[in-house]
């Protein structure tokens, strides 16, 4: 910002017109005040890693989603009504279906671009909540998901979830044969709640499943309560992430105390603002080559029809695969009826589901006693416990997913259907545990390599031959960004309890707490592998040098190594052996 | 602070790199060579001129293009949705190809550095935010007014009541709607397309019929339909029902439903009671019904009995016999409630 207008507030500003923009910020800085933070935020610091555009993702398809979703409200009638349809479509003149469902054909035919913004809305809407899941894992496989920012988390589990739930009001707003069949299961879902389950489902469809309210519902929740709620924890989102300011990448200069990036002005607005419409690109060039959703080939909703391999869209496959592979208890006792079968999956499923997702920062911080700000990111190899959970998680998700399309398995690659489902039962309980010592194994090897590369240097692929006729391949010492990067990062501290028993043998009150938390933690970190100290480095280094004068000096012959990896080129290399 | 503010054991060790400082700053070849730099400047530009193209060509398809009626001609969908999603999407990227580029190429890539601080506010914030607070309460006396205090905390909580009683209207009470179908003594039980009667010579053993009560068809002496719109949705979830036919000696009917069949004609719900799909794979063979949302199977020759998948409950099955035409007819509704499982299903009246 240029100078600040001449003006103590109460006599105007006599600046000398600069130029039309001058005078409009000059006009605006009279009034809101506005230059004060905007001359921080003006040059705000963004750092940058390909994995920080996942977020971004999320929120140009939200705003894909606003755009496309109005478009779509100027035609669409959220109507259970009946109606004969006579428009262009020829299959389905004449037949009686909702005025929901004749609009939602009106706009795929009769309404030009309609078709292209319906297809666009539905892409973007999975686009949207795919983005936000990948973006959470990133949170979680790096760690910025601790202090100070376990609250923008929260916002963003619940975001998640937020989208979920929009999604299949949108999903339902057609009344195709689909849509209204995901209905009927949402129905059978609340029947099973306990005690109150009829009532709700009365009430939510204004009386008997299906009536006639549940598409205006739906429609007012989709179009006004839902994105309302999202925009504004949207907003809260990123006010906290400008008051955090972006986690970082440790490397030379990155530290804990600062973030190093381009400015928000020019770099930051200009990548940012073009990936908007990289993103609205690809969106729009989906909805216009590649079907989704096609409503008219399923037909109206009628109670009694039902299509064989009916699917919800990808993001109901786990709660699908839930309901799936439960057996069939229910409990009869005392005249009440108690379905587990879909009381569990249905509803205490998501429930714990969320409540872990939520919960997790703080059952972390609590098991690790790690209650430091932690501003740089952490590779997951260095939270082996951590990615681990994850990558178990992530299988849990999969073979929930994978049983929700049984069905298809069963006749894609003809299995028997009974048989998959049998598996999924049992894999679900064993696959997991599995998962996450295979991956916890794998985060320790890494980081031993990790630390072999920084004690003896990384393998140039030369092969050497010593004095003894050994051989051995060449280690080279690593460039000390590299081996810098290799070593920003916190060594593990065990908790190891406050107290314990005391002398007089007086246990502390909640001394049962503490020593599983204690026993919990050193769980947690078992078998990590720290880093290495000073003096292991420098022995480590001392020891490369060694093996480098056992080797035979062979005349004119040995190579430095480098000529092999690229680093420089063999041309004109005399191919001494340089110490 | 926190009250369990146990300082961690700090293990000691010197950290083994120190940190070599930010990289130099290189220049890019857009920096030091004018040649690379125009050329850059003008591949943005030509990005952006593309955009425009593109744009108008959006708006040429939207205006040349027919749509309706051939929703299949391209990629199963219309030309005019091929073009303006192309156009379109082109237009768009290379907007976002141009900017990126820009700000890539020519944008000064000189990184910046801001210093962090703490989130939490500085103590004596905190101490003069408290001291505020508890000056605006003291002054309120809120404390020292008990009574005040209570009774706007109960007005406050019975303000939730009317909050509450104003979705009363949402629906009506379940009563015993669940209990019961449009299903009842004498009515024939016909093809779902287009209510055709059937009679039992009408089936072979083996097949499968979707069958619905007779009353969806029926209509009155105006020529009116007796049930349509929601209502006969409604009707029509729960009355749904199949009609198999099977070799007589394969059915093992339970004692009390020795006679609920004709000649090895049954009649049962076609909703799942699992969360009420309706069901539709049948094999022949083992007199299987499969459910085709989550494979709740049924064994229609023991009565509906599950035999694999999440559902909890048989197929309610409804007694059938011939009218005096000879044509398949209800006995009675179904003798139990159709459907998913509800908390007070057992104690459905069903008379
Ligand atoms: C997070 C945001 C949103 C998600 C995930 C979402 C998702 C969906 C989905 C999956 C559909 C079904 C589309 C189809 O195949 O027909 C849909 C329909 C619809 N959405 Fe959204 N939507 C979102 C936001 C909005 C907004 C903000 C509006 C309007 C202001 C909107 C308006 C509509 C309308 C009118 C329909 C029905 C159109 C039709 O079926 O043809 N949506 N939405
Ligand atoms: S509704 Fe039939 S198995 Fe779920």
């Amino acid at each position: 910002m240029s100078a600040p207008a001449a003006s103590n507030g109460t006599t105007p500003a006599a600046t000398a017109k600069p130029n039309p923009a001058g005078a409009i910020a000059n006009w605006a800085d009279e009034r809101l005040g506005i230059a004060t933070s905007a001359k921080k935020q003006i040059r705000k610091v963004f750092p940058d890693h390909w994995s920080f555009m996942l977020g971004e993702i999320a929120l140009w398809s939200f705003v894909i989603l606003l755009l496309t979703g109005v478009f779509l409200s100027l035609w669409f009638n959220p109507s259970m009504g009946e109606v004969v349809y006579n428009g262009s479509y020829d299959q389905l003149r004449g037949i009686h279906m909702s005025e929901a469902y004749a609009s939602t054909l009106h706009i795929s035919f009769d309404v030009r671009a309609g078709l292209l913004m319906r297809q666009m809305h539905h892409w973007a809407a999975m686009l949207f909540i795919a983005a936000m899941l990948v973006h959470m894992m990133r949170v979680f496989l790096t760690g910025a998901f601790r202090k100070p920012r376990e609250l923008n988390w929260i916002i963003g589990g619940v975001l998640l979830l937020l989208g979920i739930l929009e999604g299949f009001a949108g999903y339902s707003l057609p009344d195709d044969l689909l849509s209204g069949t995901g209905l009927r299961i949402a129905d059978g879902l609340v029947k099973a709640t306990p005690v109150l389950g009829s009532y709700m489902s009365f009430f939510m469809f204004g009386g008997e499943f299906p009536g006639d309210q549940i598409i205006p519902r739906l429609y007012t929740a989709h179009v006004l309560l839902i994105p309302g709620l999202i925009l504004a924890l949207i907003a809260a989102h990123m006010l906290l992430l400008v008051y955090h300011k972006h986690t970082q990448w440790p490397g030379p200069g990155r530290t804990e105390q600062n973030v190093v990036g381009y400015p928000m002005m020019p770099v930051y607005a200009a990548k940012a603002g073009g990936f908007f419409f990289i993103v609205f690109g690809v969106v729009a060039l989906m909805g216009g080559l590649m079907t989704i959703n096609p409503v008219w080939r399923f037909g109206p909703y009628n109670p009694a029809e039902v299509t064989a391999g009916s699917q919800p869209d990808w993001y109901m496959g786990i709660a699908e695969g839930l309901l799936r592979i439960m057996p069939g208890w229910e409990t009869h006792i005392w005249g009440i009826t108690l379905s587990w079968n879909v009381f569990l999956p249905g509803q205490v499923a998501p429930m714990v589901l969320l409540g872990i997702v939520l919960g997790y920062p703080f059952i972390e911080q609590w098991v690790t006693g790690d209650k430091r700000e932690h501003h740089l990111l952490e590779r997951p190899r260095n939270a082996p416990t951590r990615t681990a959970f994850l990558a178990a998680m992530i299988s849990v998700y999969g073979l929930l997913w994978a049983a929700g399309g049984n069905d298809i398995l069963a006749t894609q690659f003809h299995l028997d259907l009974n048989t998959i489902t049998y598996f999924m039962r049992g894999a679900i309980f064993i696959v997991p545990p599995l998962v996450f010592i295979i991956a916890k194994r794998w985060c320790i090897s890494l980081q031993r390599h990790d630390n072999d590369m920084l004690l003896h240097g990384y393998e140039s692929g030369v092969i050497m031959r010593d004095a003894d006729g050994g051989y051995s391949e060449k280690h080279l010492p690593l460039s000390e960004e590299h081996a810098y990067r290799l070593t920003a990062r916190n060594r593990d501290q065990v908790y190891t309890g406050v107290s314990g028993a005391d002398a007089n043998g007086v246990e502390a009150p909640n001394a049962r707490v503490d020593q599983l938390r204690a026993r919990l933690s050193k769980a947690w970190f078992a078998s990590n592998v720290q880093k290495p100290t000073k003096e292991e480095l420098e022995e480590g280094h001392h020891h490369a040098e060694l093996e480098h004068e056992h080797e035979v000096p062979l005349e004119g012959h040995a190579a430095d190594g480098h000529q092999f990896d690229g680093r420089h080129d063999v041309v004109g290399d005399d191919l001494t052996h340089k110490h | 602070m926190s009250d369990d503010n146990h300082e961690l054991e700090h293990v000691a060790a010197a950290e083994p790199i120190a940190d070599p400082g930010l990289p130099e700053h290189l220049p890019r070849p857009t920096d030091v060579d004018p040649v690379m730099e125009k050329r850059a400047e003008r591949q943005v530009a030509t990005l952006f001129g593309l955009s425009s193209v593109f744009a108008i060509l959006t708006c040429v398809a939207y205006f040349s293009l027919n749509i309706g009626g051939h929703p299949t001609v391209f990629l199963g969908m219309g030309a005019s949705t091929v073009a303006l999603g192309g156009c379109l999407g082109l237009a768009l990227l290379a907007i976002g190809i141009g900017a990126i580029q820009w700000s890539r190429k020519l944008m000064s890539d000189h990184e910046i550095v801001e210093y962090r601080h703490p989130a939490a506010s500085p103590q004596e914030d905190r101490d003069e935010a408290i001291a505020a607070l508890e000056v605006g309460i003291a002054e309120s006396g809120i404390g020292r007014r008990p009574l005040v205090r209570n009774s706007l905390l109960g007005a406050m909580a019975t303000l939730g009541l009317p909050a509450i009683v104003f979705l009363r209207d949402l629906g009506p009470l379940p009563g015993n709607k669940l209990a019961h179908t449009v299903w009842a003594r004498g009515m024939q039980v016909v093809q779902d397309v287009d209510g055709a009667k059937i009679k039992p010579e009408d089936m072979e053993i083996g097949q499968l019929v979707n069958a619905e009560p007779e009353i969806f068809f029926a209509t009155n002496s105006e020529g009116q339909p007796v049930i349509e719109g929601t209502a006969l949705l409604q009707a029509k979830a729960k009355a749904a029902v199949i009609l198999v036919r099977m070799h007589p000696d394969d059915i093992k009917a339970l004692p009390d439903r020795r006679n609920w069949g004709i000649d090895g004609i049954l009649c049962y719900s076609k909703i799942c009671t699992h969360v009420g799909c309706p069901i539709s794979l049948w094999e022949q063979q083992t007199h299987h019904l499969l459910c085709p949302c989550h494979q709740s199977t049924f064994d229609l020759a023991d009565n509906g009995k599950v035999i694999f998948g999440p559902a909890g409950r048989h197929l309610p099955q409804l007694p059938i016999t011939l009218d005096a035409d000879g044509y398949i007819v209800a006995q009675s509704d179904f003798t139990e409630p159709v459907g998913p499982s509800y908390w007070e299903r057992d104690r459905s009246n069903l008379t």
